[in-house]
């Protein structure tokens, strides 16, 4: 309830991402520092020379950088997707891979390349937000042609991704080559390595735009915590905001995956760490739950480029090592809550 | 006892409404006319219409027929938010998964009256601070709404109500499954309200003793309205209700008494009392 502590969580959690980005760039087979790193950055902005030479400043600004402020940007939206999802959905489980949401955007991104509808970033965007919208609408339908609870979303959404991965690895498998196949691992499981400014900047966009969305809705979010007739009482037009919310949200899902495939569990584990720091109320919740998405995924895509050094692991696989443990701790807690 | 806030003739009315859902009649012109200040009470079996009615009033539901005015305007024209600080529900069921304190839920009030991702300014946190005092939950504020008991709860959800600063108060049997202390306290705290209430019971004798004007509904038809005298006769309960009962004419109202299948009127052995 009171006034300073967002405001210092905020401050707090911007200088701990500066400090995660800052790091993670040096982490890797190439030794940099982190004054290095921002004594180059400093250089890019017009202050100084740069102190790396040029290899490294290649590794810097095309491979590291891109990666891990997309890793900040992908986790940032994925856990602010999460606790918009949750909240209007008065689901604790919710979040863009358990309702099949990020499969149906691999589906759709996939589709694009396979059958060559253009394959710039933004034709890819354009086939996963499809794939994204048709995901979302048939796990809503189902499950509500089911009753609604909590267990049938959930349920949907696994019927969702099972349909989608493996519409997904059809569509690869019989009609792509062998590059592409071996790239359908990526798409299911999720990764950053590939990498690129466009990524990085589409994304970060489209994330700012959903955020601006999701903030000026606080109250909004808030008004649905006890489910939508109580919200519609407190004067929310319900109709409209779960359409206008439900669609930004799978909007930024299509976009993330498009860039980095369906990493799992982000916005499922993220907004509950969040709200233990919290509380409740999302105008404190929303950008508290993004920056430590974004933290959190930094990390852990620095974790899954090293720990098994040459070899990569795909991100989406550490964080679903994290996500299912998560899963299940939630789905004990909200038995005993109802 | 009651304090009229607004001229005559405002407030919320329900004027010849019916409402069909899926071919089946639930509600089928009925009309309402709460007086400024006045506590009226919804009766009628399950099923009669009654929480469909506050639905109607709320305006979370459109009726099929007839027309639900705010100060003799369309409810639909009037906006939801613009409604939402003029008209508050409590629901019969209030339940959440999310973790909150009583002090949120209470202030869960004021969104009709705030912008999205600012404070609350002191005129909200004054109201929710006044709702919380009111209900007498001041020493629960920073408790979690899930540790709570029904009576709590619904006092919450009442709190809630309060620091929306309606005039207009619409309750949906906020005394089921609560012990009769807390009845009894909930309808006191809500007749002692300086707004317009429009509360659906079960309990007859409970209507009898809190409410100004009654009306009674059965099958979504409005079959009897007036003072709680007018409306409880053995007559109208047996009609409605099908139940033989007496009633006893007191000074605090009349009192009913349901009476045994097969017992005389008058000297009925068994008193069995509906909940």
């Amino acid at each position: 309830m009171n006034g300073a502590r967002p405001a210092l969580l905020i401050t707090f959690g911007a200088l701990l991402l500066a400090f995660s980005v800052s790091v993670a760039v040096t982490i890797g087979p190439a030794d940099i520092t982190p004054a290095e790193v921002w004594r180059s950055v400093a250089a890019r902005l017009g202050w100084g020379g740069s102190p790396l030479s040029e290899l490294r400043e290649g590794i810097v600004w095309n491979l590291r950088m891109p990666r891990t402020l997309l890793a900040a940007v992908c986790g940032a939206g994925l856990a602010l997707c999460g606790v918009v999802m949750q909240s209007l959905l008065r689901n604790p489980l919710a979040d863009p891979f358990v309702l099949g949401v990020s499969s149906g955007a691999s589906t759709g991104a996939v589709a694009v390349i396979v059958l060559g509808w253009g394959a710039g970033v933004v034709s890819l965007s354009a086939g996963a937000f499809v794939g994204a919208l048709l995901s979302f609408a048939m796990v809503l339908l189902l499950s509500h042609s089911l009753g609604g609870g909590m267990d049938r979303v959930v349920l949907s959404g696994v019927a969702a991704m099972q349909l989608f991965s493996a519409l997904t690895s059809f569509t690869v498998l019989t009609s792509a080559d062998a590059e592409t196949t071996r790239g359908v691992l990526f798409w299911l499981l999720g990764s950053l390595s590939g990498a690129g400014w466009s990524d990085v900047l589409l994304c970060a966009a489209v994330l700012c735009l959903v955020l601006v969305v999701c903030l000026a809705s606080t109250t909004t979010l808030d008004a649905f915590a006890f489910g939508e007739e109580a919200a519609a009482n407190l004067g929310v037009r319900v109709g409209r905001a779960r359409v206008l919310l439900l669609s930004v949200t799978a909007l930024l899902t299509a976009v993330l995956v498009s860039s980095a495939g369906a990493i799992g569990f982000v916005g499922l584990v993220l907004p509950h760490a969040a709200r233990a720091l919290t509380g409740s109320a999302h105008a404190r919740l929303l950008p508290v739950t993004a920056m430590a998405g974004a933290v959190f995924l930094v990390w852990v895509d620095t974790v899954a480029r090293t720990a098994l050094d040459p070899q990569e692991i795909p991100v989406g696989v550490v964080t679903s090592l994290i996500g299912v443990p998560a899963f299940v701790a939630v789905l004990y807690r909200s038995r005993r809550k109802s | 006892m009651k304090h009229p806030v607004q001229a005559p003739g405002q407030g919320l009315r329900a004027d010849r409404v019916g409402l069909g859902i899926g071919g089946r009649i639930v509600l089928d012109d009925v009309t309402l006319t709460p007086r400024p200040g006045e506590t009226i009470g919804l009766l009628g079996p399950n099923g009669s219409g009654k929480s469909t009615l506050l639905r109607l009033l709320a305006g979370v539901l459109g009726p099929s027929a007839g027309t639900v005015t705010l100060d003799g305007r369309p409810l639909h024209r009037v906006g939801r938010r613009v409604a939402a600080r003029r008209v508050a529900t409590v629901q019969q069921h209030a339940h959440t998964q999310t973790e909150l304190t009583v002090r949120e839920v209470v202030a869960l009030g004021r969104i009709p009256h705030r912008r999205s991702w600012t404070p609350m300014t002191s005129v909200d946190l004054a109201a929710v601070t006044r709702a919380l005092e009111r209900t007498g939950l001041t020493d629960r504020a920073d408790q979690s709404w899930h540790t709570l008991s029904g009576g709590e709860r619904q006092r919450t959800q009442i709190a809630r109500a309060l620091a929306q600063e309606p005039d207009q108060l619409l309750l949906d049997e906020p005394t089921n499954h609560l012990d009769i202390q807390y009845q009894l306290e909930l309808l006191e705290l809500v007749t002692s309200l300086p707004v317009t209430a429009v509360i659906a019971l079960h309990d007859l004798n409970l209507a009898a003793m809190y409410c100004d004007r009654l009306v009674v509904l059965k099958d979504g038809r409005a079959v009897a309205e007036g003072t709680p005298d007018q409306v409880l006769t053995p007559a109208l309960i047996a009609e409605v209700y099908g139940v033989p009962a007496e009633v006893a004419r007191g000074s605090g109202g009349p009192v009913v008494r349901f009476l045994r299948r097969g017992a005389s009127p008058s000297g009925g052995r068994g008193v069995a009392r509906l909940k």
